[in-house]
């Protein structure tokens, strides 16, 4: 097996790889190796066609292509870092020895001095949720059917039902229709959308396709291709209430149910996850349990924006370029504590070095509250799980904390 | 009255849009952008179109999108106007596609950058 010493090597070249890689190299990192097993850069970007993306980061409304070439032409302006595609990680070990897999090298083994974990996240699939009924050809996940009809060329199907309200699904109800096929309806379980509303509005109320809150499938129709899916509204457990099922006429069920950060190379080297957010802990350097491996985008916890991806694997990539000059990073000693209705808070451990910037997922969403992190408090008028809240925390405003930094939603008590 | 949800922001206000004496009366709006929002909703709604279209021998898709928004009634128009286009490499991001794309004024261009086949 050939061998090769890089300083840098991240593993994942879409938005979180390629903003690390270029924060690292512009930190003066020598050789930074970025890998990927797409055959091109961007990691999901060059799917996403839609526009939304860069708002913040480039003050500008980009598509998914054009925020990707934005990193791409800004890396290929230092020779030392090399963007490997079609390569794929088979091993990382504790001690940065990376194990690949390419067409064009066959095994390589690589040791790196530093790591960037960058892999994303996976789509659920239809055994996650355990859909009843046989095994038709036309069950697909939203990612799956985006990357058909945008890069490779193929409708899924002519009448397609959508499972889960998040903005995938909402995304593809509106490229699906677009493109002339029938979306009879998108189904949500919960009593809310997880997706953006500006996607509610443009995606399904632009088109007219009728949003069923509080409903599932409970069965797939057909046995060699989908002719229907089985519908039910559910109770306030979930579960769902059979009585009431209906059939929806359809060649194809498109499920956008969850996405799972990606984690198996992590647990391999060791890495400690935290599972409210299926991805690794990290530090205010976002710098994992284990010591030179750090993790930064979707692999981390799944982001709604990729402007968020962006800033924080600047940090990653900062924080690597810090560790593989001086072999050590500022501690993190103060752990935080999520509290009333806090799903998760990213980073898990904070310190009072620099101003840190959290991002923080509720539980359910609420109206009039006040978010309380540490000694501050800031109101929000409107709280949901599918919109990330991102707060940066000062220094002064950690003086008090001594081991822990609680955050929670609190609901005012009015007279 | 027509209701409608503001995008504008994540509180989604709910504004109503009435006509009135002087034009239109539009009230829930959280804000001045909200207001102006309802407004062009309501006159003369618009979006931007992003979609794909096929490359010359390889059949390779190009994703593209309109350069400015368009009416919002001329979206199935243009898709359709779309499947009649080739696109020849090379290509390079925000190259123009058609201008004044199915007659609304406003250029088609290529979003990704395409080298070769």
């Amino acid at each position: 097996m050939l061998e090769r010493a890089v300083d840098l090597l991240v593993i994942g070249a879409g938005p979180a790889g390629l903003a690390a890689g270029l924060a690292a190299a512009e930190s003066g990192v020598g050789e930074v190796l970025l890998l990927d097993r797409m055959e091109e850069p961007g990691g999901i970007l060059p799917q996403c066609i839609h526009n939304g993306f860069g708002l913040r980061y480039f003050r500008e409304e980009l598509t998914g292509p054009e925020y990707a070439i934005r990193f791409v032409d800004l890396l290929s302006k230092f020779p030392s870092v090399k963007v490997k595609t079609g390569t794929m990680v088979l091993e990382l070990m504790k001690d940065h020895r990376v194990i690949t897999a390419s067409p064009g090298e066959g095994m390589v083994a690589y040791q790196a001095k530093a790591v960037i974990l960058a892999m994303g996240c996976r789509e659920r699939p239809r055994g996650a949720i355990n859909i009843p009924g046989f095994r038709p050809a036309g069950v697909f996940t939203a990612g799956t059917v985006q990357r058909f009809v945008n890069i490779e060329g193929y409708l899924p199907g002519h009448r397609a039902v959508i499972l889960g309200s998040g903005d995938i699904g909402l995304i593809m109800a509106r490229r699906l229709t677009m493109e002339g096929v029938v979306v009879p309806a998108v189904l949500e379980i919960m009593p809310y959308s997880s997706g953006l509303t500006r996607n509610v509005v443009q995606c399904l109320e632009d088109f007219g396709i009728p949003l069923l809150l509080s409903h599932t499938v409970v069965k797939i129709i057909g046995k060699h291709r989908v002719e229907g899916v089985m519908v039910a509204p559910v109770d306030q457990n979930f579960t769902p209430v059979n009585a009431q099922a209906f059939t929806i006429d359809c060649d194809t069920l498109v499920l956008s149910v969850g996405l799972i950060p990606e984690n198996e190379l992590s647990l391999m080297a060791g890495v400690e996850l935290d599972p409210a957010t299926g991805g690794p802990r990290v530090d205010a350097g976002y710098q994992t349990s284990v010591s030179g491996v750090f993790a930064c985008g979707n692999v981390a916890h799944v982001h709604d924006l990729v402007d968020d991806v962006s800033e924080e694997s600047r940090v990653a990539g900062q924080m690597a370029a810090q560790f593989i000059t001086k072999g050590t990073l500022v501690a993190s000693p103060l752990k935080v504590q999520p509290g009333r209705n806090i799903r998760s808070v990213v980073p898990q451990r904070i310190n009072s070095a620099q101003p840190t910037t959290l991002y923080i997922r509720v539980s359910f969403p609420e109206r009039d509250v006040t978010l309380r992190v540490g000694e501050s408090a800031v109101r929000e008028k409107v709280v949901t799980p599918g919109e990330t809240i991102r707060l940066i925390v000062q220094p002064e405003q950690l003086k008090s904390c001594q081991e822990f930094l609680p955050v929670s939603i609190e609901v005012e008590k009015h007279d | 009255m027509t209701e409608l949800t503001c995008i504008i922001c994540p509180l989604g206000c709910r504004i109503g849009v009435k006509p009135a004496a002087a034009g239109m009366k539009i009230t829930g709006h959280g804000c001045r952008r909200g207001e102006d929002y309802a407004r062009d909703e309501v006159t003369n709604p618009k979006r931007t179109l992003t979609s794909v279209v096929r490359m010359g021998e390889s059949g390779q898709l190009l994703p593209v999108k309109t350069a400015g928004q368009i009416p919002k009634d001329k979206i199935f128009e243009a898709m359709a106007e779309l499947k009649k286009i080739r696109v020849e490499v090379p290509v390079e991001i925000g190259q123009v596609i058609r201008g004044n794309f199915a007659g609304t004024g406003v250029a088609l261009v290529a979003t990704k950058r395409v080298v070769s086949n």
